[in-house]
């Protein structure tokens, strides 16, 4: 049940004293460089104020602003002939950032994939079939290395062509697969065009779900659309990407590796910490790396901490799946609302698909959204289309405390993509 | 009696239509007689055609949103007010249309409509002996 009972099963002191000495090894490795040099010179820092994992709150914060500045070798802490990988964001929005690996990064970022990965039952003997994007997208790789470093026998799919996806599955009896929600409903749609039944045609038991918000409903859905234990994983390129925290048997809410990091959870505007199981932004300082350490990373994930213990026996505390990011929240008329909140409620109508489009648009300062959703089964009965459409903006409206205006549309004709699917269009223009 | 007719979802953008005028072009299924308004909540474009059954298996089988269903088909002579005096036996009966459309056919005018209540619209057409086409009377008119 624990790959590494050593540290899985550590008493919360334990943790902590691990924190504290790997914390120290990580900042003097951390003036290594010179960004970080520069850092703590600003802020009258040095490397003995830092004595308990709560001085913490002593350091400054690092974002991905600062990657992008220190494009691309700016944060490293060791040689650059002591680096054997890097991985980078895709830049789209601006400079890329960079992160890099030794040797020994990807050997501990290996491990802790392999924990989460046996925690949920995987085994050497099960067939892990990666779809994922491979190359600089770390769910590729991260998640290869880590199935590979369990002794299973793991196909490196990657993403796209579903049909061939399908064929790998039930060729090679595929027993778990590693996918995006939104992906993992568009395989089981193909599955169905094949004649297929997942549960019938396939050894599917287990599958890892992760990178794209999604509700509990969603996860219900899938796991009895194609018959298994769907887990979550959370994790970002920043933090070597999978492995960061997972969910165990129980589902409910992901163990993240406090062996690895020391976890806060900050109120986004105000960075103190949020009061107790209130939901708050992820920062993050990573204690078990080598080449480029980041403290008190700004994830702009939002979540916040489970309380009570977990019934698995791990010490290690739980997120709440993600609450959707701190710059995905959506204010439309003063009111801030997430879409994982509206797909949660189309998830509760039978009659949609899985795909939905949010779109913002603005007359005369007046914020308008509308809510495209797919609908499963057509049918040429107009009061009975009426009446849905009225149910799903009045539940709508309830959750979010704005009428949305709800547009009914055929199946397929929402943007798809293969990799992170399009929820939300912001078409809303600066109103001077 | 009635006919079968093939509504199809579709979305208000450029090409689309053609598109499924296309996967009927492809299959050799001939129109008959189609009909779309511009309402902006739901786009359906509702056809009459030769072989119904194989279009919906045709349509279904390109990923389309579709369904078939029956509508009534009635014949009128053609002549002014022929019209009015068939709705007006149906309305009589406080039966509702809710939607409803009409072409030439070999010198015949023809209404596609659908009703609220279809057990009492039958008992309309019955008792007043409208001539009500099925697909296959329907096609010996093209």
């Amino acid at each position: 049940m624990y790959l590494h009972p050593q540290y899985e099963l550590l008493s919360r002191s334990e943790l902590e004293y691990l924190q504290q000495e790997r914390l120290q090894a990580t900042l003097k490795q951390c003036m290594n460089s010179s960004f970080y040099r520069e850092r703590f010179r600003k802020c009258g820092l040095s490397v003995s104020d830092i004595k308990t994992p709560e001085d913490i709150t002593k350091l400054p914060f690092t974002t991905k602003q600062d990657l992008r500045d220190n494009y691309p070798f700016g944060l490293s802490c060791v040689p650059l002939d002591k680096v054997v990988r890097l991985h980078s964001s895709s830049g789209t929005t601006g400079t890329p950032t960079v992160i890099l690996h030794t040797a020994r990064d990807l050997e501990e970022w290996a491990k802790a994939v392999a924990r989460c990965l046996y925690m949920v039952g995987l085994r050497s003997g099960d067939i892990f079939q990666n779809s994922s994007g491979y190359g600089m997208f770390t769910g590729g790789l991260g998640f290869q290395y880590g199935a590979e470093h369990l002794g299973m026998l793991t196909v490196p799919a990657a993403a796209g062509n579903t049909r061939r996806q399908i064929k790998f599955i039930t060729d090679f009896g595929t027993t778990a697969l590693h996918a995006i929600p939104s992906y993992a409903g568009r395989l089981y749609e193909v599955m169905v065009e094949m004649g297929l039944d997942p549960r019938r045609d396939t050894s599917l038991r287990t599958l890892i779900i992760g990178a794209e918000p999604h509700s509990e409903e969603q996860r219900r859905r899938i796991e009895s659309m194609l018959g298994v234990k769907a887990y979550n994983s959370f994790g970002m390129s920043e933090m070597c990407g999978p492995g960061v925290a997972f969910e165990c048997t129980e589902q409910n809410g992901l163990h993240i590796w406090e062996d690895y990091y020391i976890v806060e959870i900050l109120n986004p505007e105000t960075l103190e910490p949020v009061a107790e199981g209130e939901v708050g932004e992820l920062v993050l300082t990573t204690i078990n790396r080598e080449a480029m350490p980041l403290l008190r990373y700004r994830t702009r994930d939002l979540t916040r901490f489970l309380p009570g213990e977990c019934p698995c026996g791990r010490k290690h505390r739980r997120l709440d799946r993600m609450k959707g990011r701190s710059d995905d929240m959506m204010i439309l008329k003063g009111v801030n609302i997430f879409p994982v909140q509206i797909e949660t409620v189309l998830m509760q109508f039978e009659e949609l698909g899985n795909d939905y489009l949010i779109t913002l648009t603005n007359e005369q300062a007046n914020d308008l959204m509308t809510v495209e959703v797919e609908l499963k089964e057509f049918t040429d009965n107009y009061p009975k289309l009426q009446s849905l459409t009225r149910e799903i903006t009045s539940r709508l409206k309830d959750e979010i405390l704005i009428t949305p205006q709800v547009r009914l549309v055929p199946k397929g004709t929402l943007p798809q993509s293969e990799g992170k699917a399009v929820r939300v269009k912001d078409l809303r223009k600066t109103l001077i | 009696m009635t006919v079968h007719q093939i509504s199809v979802f579709i979305e208000n953008k450029s090409g689309t239509l053609i598109r499924i005028l296309d996967l009927f072009k492809s299959s050799g299924i001939q129109l008959i007689a189609s009909t779309i308004s511009d309402t902006v909540d739901y786009g359906i474009y509702r056809i009459i055609c030769s072989e119904p059954m194989r279009a919906i298996e045709v349509l279904k089988n390109a990923g389309i949103s579709a369904e078939v269903s029956e509508v009534f088909a009635i014949t009128l002579d053609n002549y002014p007010g022929r019209a009015a005096d068939a709705l007006r036996l149906i309305s009589n009966d406080g039966i509702c249309i809710s939607y409803l459309y009409s072409f030439m056919l070999s010198g015949k005018g023809i209404l596609i409509f659908r009703t609220d209540r279809p057990e009492a619209t039958v008992k309309v057409i019955e008792a007043n002996h409208m001539e009500s086409l099925s697909d296959d009377s329907l096609l010996s008119l093209v």
